[in-house]
């Protein structure tokens, strides 16, 4: 293979994947290693990466405690609610009391964030959303990421963690590969803040051609996150966790400024109010601790996002649907009607595309609505990632391990996505979040725990051959067949997700079972997985960007696999409305009112599973 | 509605190919211009769009659920800090937008933090970040802790 090997050494602080969390990481670590050498490594272009490439019209968690309207507590006790219980309250408390000083920051840089003319106060859209002209948000925070790093390698494709030879479970860097030259990138680095995104297309999508490309979460997010952590060693928590929207059809577009600010509403296809029919059932299976309407009609207190979902797949189940949105009303007011347009424009031009392609003018016509196909993340109303350690000031001793934000591996730390049990950080909290790993990272390193690490030629070389593997084996048997895609001795990325996608959707609880999955069908999935692993041998790439593919293929792929090995192992049903345990369909606080924590044996591929205790911080009353 | 390329309009200079966060824009290497070579990974984040000094990007709404007949175009110009987007509709109704991107000149307003004074010892040992705890409330309030809270963790089943 004639590409190079380009090898960047002596990095102090190495940010993987500069998204909303990696850009916090890579700004603030300027700040407490002023002459540190910061690097980063964005298998895009960190202008317009990561999942709010595109930009937001919102963002969904500030406090607002310089106005009084909230203490990070009470923010607390949202994610706990909504999450069914499952946060980690450490974590959250931390990101919340700090988050409010990193909006403060958007906007002196220029964010546009709007106001409320009557209060002068930002401009509510619930209880913790504000609203933004967002179109710029990535590439404001980029610049401030770029004023901090000494260098950003834009293009690469981080593959693997790099380990300490001398030191067991100690991170020591990261390898890829450079998507435009296909030349091999070696970051020797003392520690690394995994920045990377969760992971949309794992499971098969609703759309079956061109729109498979309109995710909600975006198609680049490949699990890297997941895919890099797990294949280094380090405990995952919450995997099984995923998440399924409700949105608007086809296009995913937002709803929360809809429901929020627009106050819409849903109904079903008989023009009924469905949801409250659906509660005294549901209420059975999940208890009234998490389910209470008069509770949560007296209060703040949310109806988890979850049992909403359930709400509306049991409507459609029952024959009665589509669901639709209310903007008949709300869209008569011209404001209003601007809100809601500027607020896919802003952030999901796609549903602007499709209303205009079918003529839907949400002034003259209900929009449907629709559940979407489950994805793996941890910033939204889902907490998948990495065991992290808390702040020293906050966690008890299960919770803390020296540094905050710090994974289970020394000098690995994670932000956004990577970091689990850290719900409804959206692009503020990630950001934040990287900020505080950024901090903790200067820190681990000032004292001294990344002395003497020794990455072994040996390493590099082997990971270079598995990296180029697929290219070499298209080479070989590429003739082996006239043409075409169709080859005995191999697969694509592309049929080798169709294949991922397809069992993830019947074994694991995707769309099309009704998001329904037990424990026979969990362990045929994880031995469908292991074959693939496999085949995955076998992946071949005709091109470095098919190269590309394979490699976030084989992310999704290892996240996949820990999501089946957690589903099956929390023997209850958590999540109506995300996914079903058939053979276990009520919450089960008795057994499990734990934190799920698994880790991959790096050579043995064997996992672990273990209960993790959940700490609580703030009682249910505000 | 993935993103296509008009042969007449692209010079192939590349700034698509640059931008996109999905690695589908490419350089044809027969016709020296670009197109999108794998539109089911196209998010139609418009970032290719956007960046196209010749405007020669535009979408056509997704072939398995979007009927032909519509256009959403943009116009982002960064020197007065707006995007503007009209919007037609396949009955012919449009609708146009346009909204701030930033209210500052760009890049000036964020500072660089190897030039700012660094931490004292005394901050290194906090919680605190950069700027904080000043910038959290705008006040001289402190961070907030378990105890300045009245906050205490306990493990349990329920609180």
């Amino acid at each position: 293979m004639a590409y190079e090997t380009i090898v960047e050494e002596g990095i102090d602080i190495l940010v993987v994947g500069a998204g909303l969390g990696g850009t916090g990481a890579a700004w603030e670590a300027r700040f407490w290693g002023q002459d540190k050498k910061i690097i980063i490594a964005e298998k895009a272009n960190i202008d317009r990466s990561g999942a709010v490439a595109q930009g937001l019209y919102a963002i969904n968690c500030y406090m607002g405690t310089r106005w009084g309207e909230n203490k990070p507590e009470d923010h607390v006790r949202y994610a706990r609610i909504d999450l069914m219980g499952m946060v980690r309250e450490d974590l959250l408390f931390d990101m919340a009391r700090h988050v409010d000083s990193t909006v403060h920051q958007f906007e002196e840089w220029g964010l546009p964030i709007m106001k409320d003319p009557k209060t002068g106060r930002y401009l509510r859209e619930g209880r913790w959303q504000i609203m933004i002209h967002g179109e710029s948000y990535k590439p404001i925070v980029a610049e401030a990421a770029k004023k901090s790093a000494d260098k950003v390698f834009n293009r690469i494709c981080v593959t693997h963690l790099l380990m300490d030879d001398s030191k067991e479970n100690r991170v020591a860097g990261a390898v890829g590969f450079n998507v435009r030259t296909g030349n091999y990138h070696v970051f020797k680095s003392k520690a690394v803040i995994c920045g990377a995104g969760g992971a949309s297309n794992i499971f098969k999508p609703r759309s079956v051609g061109e729109g498979s490309g309109r995710t909600w979460y975006a198609p680049w997010s490949s699990a890297s996150a997941y895919g890099l952590m797990i294949n280094a060693g380090a405990k995952m928590t919450q995997m099984e966790n995923r998440i399924v929207l409700a949105r608007f059809k086809d296009g995913y577009g937002p709803v929360g400024a809809y429901f929020l600010h627009l106050k819409t509403y849903t109904q079903n296809g008989l023009g009924e109010e469905y949801e409250s029919k659906w509660f005294p059932e549901l209420q059975k299976m999940v208890g009234k601790e998490y389910l209470d309407p008069e509770a949560s009609h007296l209060t703040h207190r949310p109806i988890p996002t979850c049992l909403r979902n359930h709400c509306i797949i049991s409507e459609v189940n029952a024959g009665r649907g589509p669901i639709h949105m209310v903007t008949m009303k709300a869209f008569q007011d011209p404001h209003l009607e601007e809100v809601g347009w500027e607020n896919f424009l802003g952030m999901t031009v796609g549903q602007a595309v499709l209303w205009a392609a079918t003529d839907v003018d949400p002034k003259h016509e209900n929009p449907e609505l629709t559940t979407s196909e489950p994805y793996v993340m941890g910033s939204h109303a889902t907490g998948s990632g990495a065991w992290c350690s808390g702040p020293e000031d906050v966690s008890p001793p299960e919770y803390f391990w020296g540094y905050n934000r710090m994974t289970t591996i020394e000098g690995l730390f994670g932000a956004g996505d990577a970091v689990g049990g850290t719900p409804h950080a959206f692009s503020s909290g990630s950001f934040t979040e990287g900020r505080l790993a950024a901090k903790a990272a200067c820190k681990y390193i000032d004292d001294g725990k990344a002395e003497g690490i020794v990455v072994s030629d040996e390493q590099i070389n082997r990971r270079k051959t598995e990296i180029f593997k697929p290219m070499e084996h298209y080479k070989t048997y590429r003739n082996a067949i006239v043409a075409g895609d169709v080859n005995p001795h191999y697969i694509n990325p592309k049929q080798g997700l169709d294949r991922l996608q397809k069992l993830m959707d019947e074994y694991c609880g995707g769309v099309t079972v009704n998001y329904m999955t037990n424990e026979k069908l969990l362990s045929i999935g994880l031995k469908k997985l292991e074959i693939m692993e496999e085949d995955l041998q076998s992946l071949a790439a005709a091109d470095i960007h098919e190269l590309l593919r394979a490699w976030e293929l084989m992310h999704r792929h290892r996240a996949a696999e820990c999501v089946t090995q957690h589903t099956l192992f929390r023997k209850e049903t958590r999540w109506p409305g995300y996914y079903y345990r058939g053979d276990a369909m009520k919450v089960d606080d008795e057994n499990w009112h734990v934190l799920t924590v698994s880790r991959r044996d790096p050579e043995t591929g064997e996992y672990t599973m273990e209960k993790a205790p959940c700490y609580h911080l703030v009682g249910d009353d505000e | 509605m993935p993103t296509f390329v008009y042969m007449t309009r692209c010079d192939g200079c590349g700034h698509c190919v640059d931008i996109c966060p999905s690695d589908i824009m490419h350089i044809d290497k027969t016709y020296r211009r670009a197109y999108n070579i794998e539109p089911n990974m196209c998010w139609e984040c418009y970032a290719c769009v956007k960046a196209c000094p010749q405007n020669a990007i535009d979408v056509r709404g997704y072939a398995d659920f979007a009927p032909l007949g519509h256009s959403v175009r943009v116009q982002r110009d960064e020197q007065k800090g707006t995007i503007a987007w009209k919007i037609k509709f396949r009955n012919g109704t449009e609708k146009n937008f346009l909204s701030p991107i930033t209210t500052k000149p760009w890049g000036t307003a964020i500072p660089k933090l190897a030039e700012v004074p660094g931490p004292s010892k005394e901050m290194r040992d906090s919680e605190l970040l950069y700027n904080e705890p000043k910038w959290i409330r705008m006040d001289e309030g402190g961070l907030h802790t378990l105890k300045s809270n009245g906050l205490k963790m306990k493990k349990g089943v329920a609180y």
